[in-house]
């Protein structure tokens, strides 16, 4: 009895002596975390996260003020940049048009056609070519669509449409990416830059001045430009594509807004690209269309735009008359 | 027109968890989707607070801003809704919304999207209301019933509080002014550009 009673005695002893210190512990007003002072405390890029008892680990993110940084980019900056990169090339392309017409061939047909491309060739190209167009053309229509097209056609079928349209872009992104690596290996031989293309981009590549013809390889500098900015535009909108594509695998919003905005930028520059370069390969040049078209240039045409490859190729097949121009000259 | 916002008082939360099963319940919601969740700030340190979020239905809502097909629209109770018939579930509401309020049905090909599906404030969609149509995309419409959300309804601490804006922050300045402290409306800075100053 007396044991219990000093025991009880220096439990109220503990207990007075602690309670102060615990009740100062348990104070919410003292020590609650302020919303506030968390979004003060915030830098640009960082979320007010916690726990959360549910799977889905992005769910922890309460509160993301970068969301509507990225909503003005996208449908402000973004937005117009398409508009200027589309609307801004075919101006310039019609305004050079104007002033220079098309490139003829200076000494005409000569009726003796040479072969430029084979039929793997042209089959990567016009893979890459064709998937471009529906995959610029849905693209475009998600970032401009909403406010160029929408009031004409009406909500209901416009939603439609897009949605059919991102069906197209999800599945055509794949023979788009391997037509790409089939470009790449046909052609990165003849795209290594050299010594002569200094000459054609120093003479502006005869594209200003009639009668002008900078010696060119296969492949002159112009198009070797056109060459690496699909190569590594297209392996910037793959990758950032497929990161789309998944969003599972790649986690935060600051992630998605990340590879949205460097698609839709690098979309932009390649649309502008690509359109200079249907320009040039058609109704800009004379002749130039054959190339990928039946696959065989006419002599002329060769002579005046890749005098280089013509001496190349003629080079090669002269001994060997009878077997045929090869379509890939020798370096 | 009353100008509905969500507050939830932290310093009453006990995470029950109640606010999140009765908006399953109620809507009927599939599995993996979470239209309301419970996060826990500072969990297992002094002073942690428990959040209900959902979508904020905010002032100036920057999912409507991305929408590449514009689904969304604000009613006359300034409740942000969609159009499921013209969703494309690309996603894009999901990178912009500060609160995660946007959710997608594991259906579609490539991973994840399928329509978007997030908080209706109890208030369905486009379709008639009440209707059959109306339930099976969007849920139950409690606000055409003169019913508030059910999540703040039902909410056993009377921490999530759901209704006009301006009487539900009078409410909180009430409870902080009275009880001496307040962690803050959290959201509400980043939903509606303004806090409430107790």
């Amino acid at each position: 009895m007396k044991n219990l009673i000093s025991r009880l005695a220096l439990g109220l002893a503990g207990a007075a002596a602690f309670a102060p210190v615990a009740l100062a512990q348990v104070n919410p007003t003292a020590s609650s975390v302020q919303e506030e002072a968390l979004m003060r405390a915030l830098q640009s890029g960082q979320t007010v996260t916690g726990r959360i008892t549910i799977p889905d680990a992005s769910a922890s993110v309460l509160i993301d003020p970068g969301g509507r940084d990225w909503a003005v980019l996208h449908s402000g900056t973004l937005q117009w940049l398409s508009i200027i990169a589309v609307v801004g090339t075919v101006l310039l392309l019609a305004l050079f048009y104007l002033m220079r017409g098309r490139i003829r061939i200076d000494s005409g047909f000569s009726g003796r056609k040479i072969l430029r491309f084979n039929a793997i060739e042209r089959f990567a190209h016009w893979l890459l070519a064709s998937t471009f167009i529906v995959l610029a053309l849905t693209g475009l229509n998600l970032i401009l669509g909403r406010s160029v097209l929408l009031p004409i056609v009406g909500e209901g079928a416009f939603g439609t449409l897009t949605a059919w349209g991102k069906v197209a872009h999800n599945y055509l992104a794949w023979p788009f990416m391997a037509a790409l690596v089939l470009v790449f290996v046909l052609w990165v031989v003849h795209n290594i830059p050299g010594r002569v293309d200094w000459e054609w981009i120093r003479q502006g590549g005869g594209l200003f001045s009639k009668g002008v013809h900078p010696p060119a390889r296969k492949f002159n500098a112009g198009q070797k430009l056109i060459f690496w900015s699909v190569i590594i535009g297209g392996a910037l909108m793959s990758w950032t594509g497929i990161m789309l594509l998944f969003p599972g695998e790649v986690g935060t919003a600051a992630d998605w807004q990340f590879y949205q905005v460097i698609h839709a930028v690098v979309a932009a520059v390649m649309s502008a690209l690509i359109l200079a370069h249907i320009y040039i390969g058609s109704i800009g040049m004379e002749g130039a269309f054959d190339a990928m078209g039946s696959g065989e240039v006419d002599e002329n045409w060769a002579k005046e735009h890749h005098s280089l490859w013509v001496e190349e190729v003629k080079g090669r097949s002269a001994p060997a008359e009878g077997r045929g121009a090869s379509a890939t000259p020798a370096e | 027109m009353a100008r509905m916002k969500f507050l939830c008082d932290a310093d009453r939360c006990i995470e029950c968890q109640a606010c999140v099963t009765a908006c399953k319940n109620e809507h009927e919601v599939p599995w993996g989707i979470n239209r309301r969740r419970v996060v826990t700030i500072n969990d297992g340190l002094p002073g942690e607070r428990s959040v209900s979020m959902a979508c904020m239905h905010c002032t100036d809502a920057p999912c409507a801003t991305v929408c590449p097909v514009n689904c969304f629209y604000t009613t006359d109770d300034a409740v942000v809704l969609h159009n499921k018939d013209t969703c494309i579930g690309c996603g894009y509401c999901s990178y912009a919304c500060p609160f995660g309020a946007p959710q997608f049905p594991q259906t579609a090909n490539f991973g994840t999207r399928g329509k978007m599906d997030k908080c209706t404030y109890c208030s369905g969609g486009p379709e008639p209301d009440l209707s059959a149509a109306e339930y099976q995309k969007y849920g139950a419409n409690r606000l055409a019933e003169g019913k508030l959300p059910l999540c703040a309804e039902m909410c056993s601490t009377k921490a999530l509080l759901a209704g006009d804006g301006d009487i539900i922050a009078e409410i909180y300045r009430e409870r902080v002014v009275t009880r001496g402290y307040g962690s803050g409306a959290w959201g509400w800075r980043t939903a509606y550009g303004d806090t409430i100053a107790v």
